[in-house]
């Protein structure tokens, strides 16, 4: 990648973005689809990937001039070849596990703008980067701040990351108290499980013991055990997003109500583009039933890429409801229900009780109230928020 | 209906660590591509029975591609191993750099085949296509598929480019898979009256354990659908989200499957059923919510006949198929009488 601006106003991409830029090529080289594609799970991801263009091009160094964007903010830090660009390219642009082994070492702040139920922004930063240094404006990098996400390479010693960790935790707290500190422990799918548990119980002890005897009593920080290579990291940053969410206690007893009246199991409301769930019902996280939902909308998704082409002679045969539904009953009777509830979010539920099938009318009915309630949760929130946001909720309200 | 003709011969053969084993785990025993590691050398030939549309059984024999064995087969049994051949899959790895040598083992087997079971079907697989680089990949296929071909004698060569790690796979046997069902034409025959009947841009038939294309039928609208590989992409898809599912249900993926899979959007719906034993059906309709209805209840109506005069007709072959006519009458039926 060049230095020179002009560089990147040809080709505002850096080198790995330009390597996703390819992927979605690929999937969007089909000529009829791509015109106007109207199943809005597609219109989610390609204007999604699309969006994220202009933003990158912004992507300069580091001082950036205080925009008037009050976005929340996630920053990613921690130890070079920890991880961080991986992960930020696994969840935010869909990158094939196996193929973040290929991504360059970043070597500046990469800034992502993910445009979805709520805009935020994603900070990837350079493991060698000292963002202590006068250079650095730290208003600026901390300033709209809503998670620090610190990767410790788990399989790696990680004493320094531990305590540069401290360090940033202590000199980030004196000045702006209310960050969220999160801890990925990250590369545990090369750990037993054993040896995962006794890396996890040591990193929390260095850290509270260290932050307690700098005077730093019950630090609000929380940690994780992710791995691109499962769902662990889709959770653990679902989980960091749902603290952004202003109204997510409303959201979850929405889910609550639902899920009782319906019988469901598990419900979630998934981010389509990341697969994040920004909220669930209440009850305890079934990885089994999360990795069925995620990849059940892998599966819609993929499908309506096959069939969602445009063609003239293409005719409806009559009325039917805007929104995308679906689900599949399996061989022992679970039932997964998809239902799309605006342009970002799908909700996606699991039902095990066999006699769902044949009251699947009601349960439609329950998910387009609870879609009502939802449209009017956002677009409450988002009144002084984007003009996209409004039309967004406007036609779902159709 | 005799045993012998049911069963049906496909050799598996090509240079040792072409693949070939690989494949058909994938294919037959539901391994997924990165499992393939563990799989060791295939010493001389394994021969296993595929079960495949319930009552055709493929006896896949899985021959080890080392030059000893290879050898082997060519003399002492060369009898036994080429004698009865429905179909020959001949696999040949791109990366291999000893082209002329692989094609003149090639030609060793062709000869052979030829002097025993003249009437086979030859597939030639150029495998591990994902090494090669996309922009060269069309290019390099098709140069070697012209070489293969003109190695091949008098016999008609399907060539097909594939690799574990995509669809092109599920495309190759497919393709294989199609060549060995028998009445074929009447199971067309009926799909393309029963696609009409109920609107559909498209029906698709796959085979139940191995999720394979069996046959699709498509309408003049269907057809301008620009995304040629669909079936095969299907198949990976179902396959991958079938695997989700067994490991989330804690089943071997085996037993794992679908009862029904509804899906309607703006632009399409789409059914995915149990429709006979051994395969489901795949209808892609155009939106509309009581036509959709329509046309699920009137597949529901047309499996039942399909199945009963299945169990009537005395197993058929390999396909339970009923006569055409039984099952057009339950679609008319169906049709008449929407819900």
């Amino acid at each position: 990648m060049s230095d020179s601006p002009l560089a990147h106003v040809s080709w505002p991409r850096a080198p790995f973005i330009g390597r996703e830029f390819n992927f979605w090529k690929r999937r969007r080289e089909i000529p009829f689809h791509k015109t106007e594609a109207e199943l809005s799970l597609l219109d989610n991801l390609q204007g999604n990937s699309q969006v994220a263009a202009p933003t990158q091009a912004k992507s300069a160094s580091v001082p950036n001039t205080k925009g008037p964007d009050v976005k929340p903010r996630l920053l990613l830090m921690g130890l070079r070849r920890s991880g961080k660009s991986s992960i930020a390219s696994v969840v935010f642009h869909k990158m094939p596990p196996n193929e973040t082994l290929f991504l360059e070492s970043t070597t500046r702040i990469q800034k992502d703008s993910i445009h979805s139920f709520m805009d935020f922004q994603v900070w990837d930063f350079p493991g060698q980067l000292e963002y202590f240094e006068s250079a650095f404006d730290l208003e600026d990098i901390f300033g709209s701040l809503g998670a620090l996400v610190w990767v410790i390479d788990a399989q790696d010693d990680y004493l320094d990351s531990v305590a540069r960790l401290n360090r940033t935790i202590l000199t980030v707290q004196q000045f702006y108290p209310g960050i969220n500190i999160e801890v990925f422990i990250h590369k545990v799918d090369g750990l037993s499980d054993e040896y995962r548990t006794d890396t996890f119980q040591d990193i929390v002890q260095r850290i509270s013991d260290e932050l307690s005897d700098a005077g730093y009593e019950n630090a609000p920080v929380h940690y994780y055990l992710t791995s691109i290579y499962d769902y662990s990291v889709f959770e653990a940053f679902s989980k960091v997003i749902q603290k952004l969410i202003p109204n997510l206690s409303t959201l979850e007893n929405l889910i609550n109500t639902l899920a009782n009246n319906c019988g469901f199991e598990k419900t979630y409301l998934f981010d389509v583009l990341s697969k994040i769930y920004i909220a669930s019902d209440t009850r305890p996280v079934d990885m089994a039933c999360y990795e069925m939902c995620s990849d059940y909308i892998d599966v819609i998704v993929d499908i309506s890429e096959l069939y969602s082409w445009d063609h003239p002679v293409r005719k409806r045969l009559g009325d039917q409801i805007q929104e995308a539904e679906s689900h599949v009953v399996l061989h022992d009777q679970t039932m997964i229900h998809l239902m799309e509830m605006n342009k970002y979010l799908c909700l996606v539920s699991v039902i095990r009780n066999p006699e769902a099938k044949d009251k699947r009318g009601l349960i439609d009915m329950n998910c387009r109230t609870f879609q009502d309630a939802l449209n009017e949760v956002f677009s409450r929130s988002w009144e002084e928020g984007s003009g996209a946001q409004g039309g967004e909720s406007a036609t779902a309200k159709k | 209906m005799d045993a012998r003709k049911k069963k049906r011969k496909v050799l598996l053969m090509g240079k040792s660590g072409s693949g070939k084993s690989s494949m058909r785990s994938i294919i037959f025993s539901n391994y997924v591509a990165k499992d393939v590691r563990r799989l060791g050398a295939t010493i001389d030939v394994e021969h296993s029975h595929v079960k495949f549309m319930g009552n055709l059984t493929l006896n896949l024999w899985d021959c080890g591609g080392q030059d000893a064995f290879m050898e082997t087969y060519l003399a002492s049994q060369r009898g036994n191993i080429f004698s009865d051949v429905a179909v020959l899959i001949y696999v040949f790895d791109i990366e291999s750099r000893e082209v002329e040598r692989d094609l003149d083992t090639y030609h060793a087997i062709i000869e052979a085949l030829r002097e025993f079971s003249p009437n086979a079907y030859v597939f030639c697989l150029v495998h591990k296509m994902d090494l090669i680089q996309a922009e060269h990949r069309q290019r390099i296929y098709e140069e070697r598929s012209a070489v293969i071909r003109s190695r091949s004698s008098d016999f008609r060569v399907d060539t097909f480019a594939s690799s574990i790690w995509d669809q092109s796979l599920y495309k190759a046997w497919a393709g294989i898979v199609h060549k060995l069902i028998p009445n074929l034409v009447v199971i067309e025959r009926f799909l393309t009256a029963f696609a009409k009947k109920i609107n559909a841009e498209e029906v698709i038939l796959f085979e139940r354990s191995t999720f394979l294309t069996v046959t699709s039928v498509t309408s003049e609208v269907g057809d301008l659908n620009p995304i040629y590989d669909r079936h095969e992409r299907l198949s990976n898809i179902m396959k991958a989200f079938k695997h989700c599912a067994a490991r989330n249900t804690l089943t071997t993926p085996a037993s794992a499957g679908f009862v029904v899979m509804h899906t309607k959007t703006p632009q399409f719906n789409i059914f995915l059923g149990r429709f006979t034993d051994n395969t489901y059906i795949f209808l892609v309709v155009p939106p509309g919510e009581a036509s959709y209805n329509c046309a699920v209840l009137n597949t529901m109506l047309a499996r039942e006949g399909f199945s009963k005069a299945a169990a009537g007709s005395g197993g058929g072959d390999g396909f339970p198929l009923p006569p055409p006519e039984t099952a057009e009458d339950h679609a008319t039926n169906g049709n008449g009488n929407p819900a």
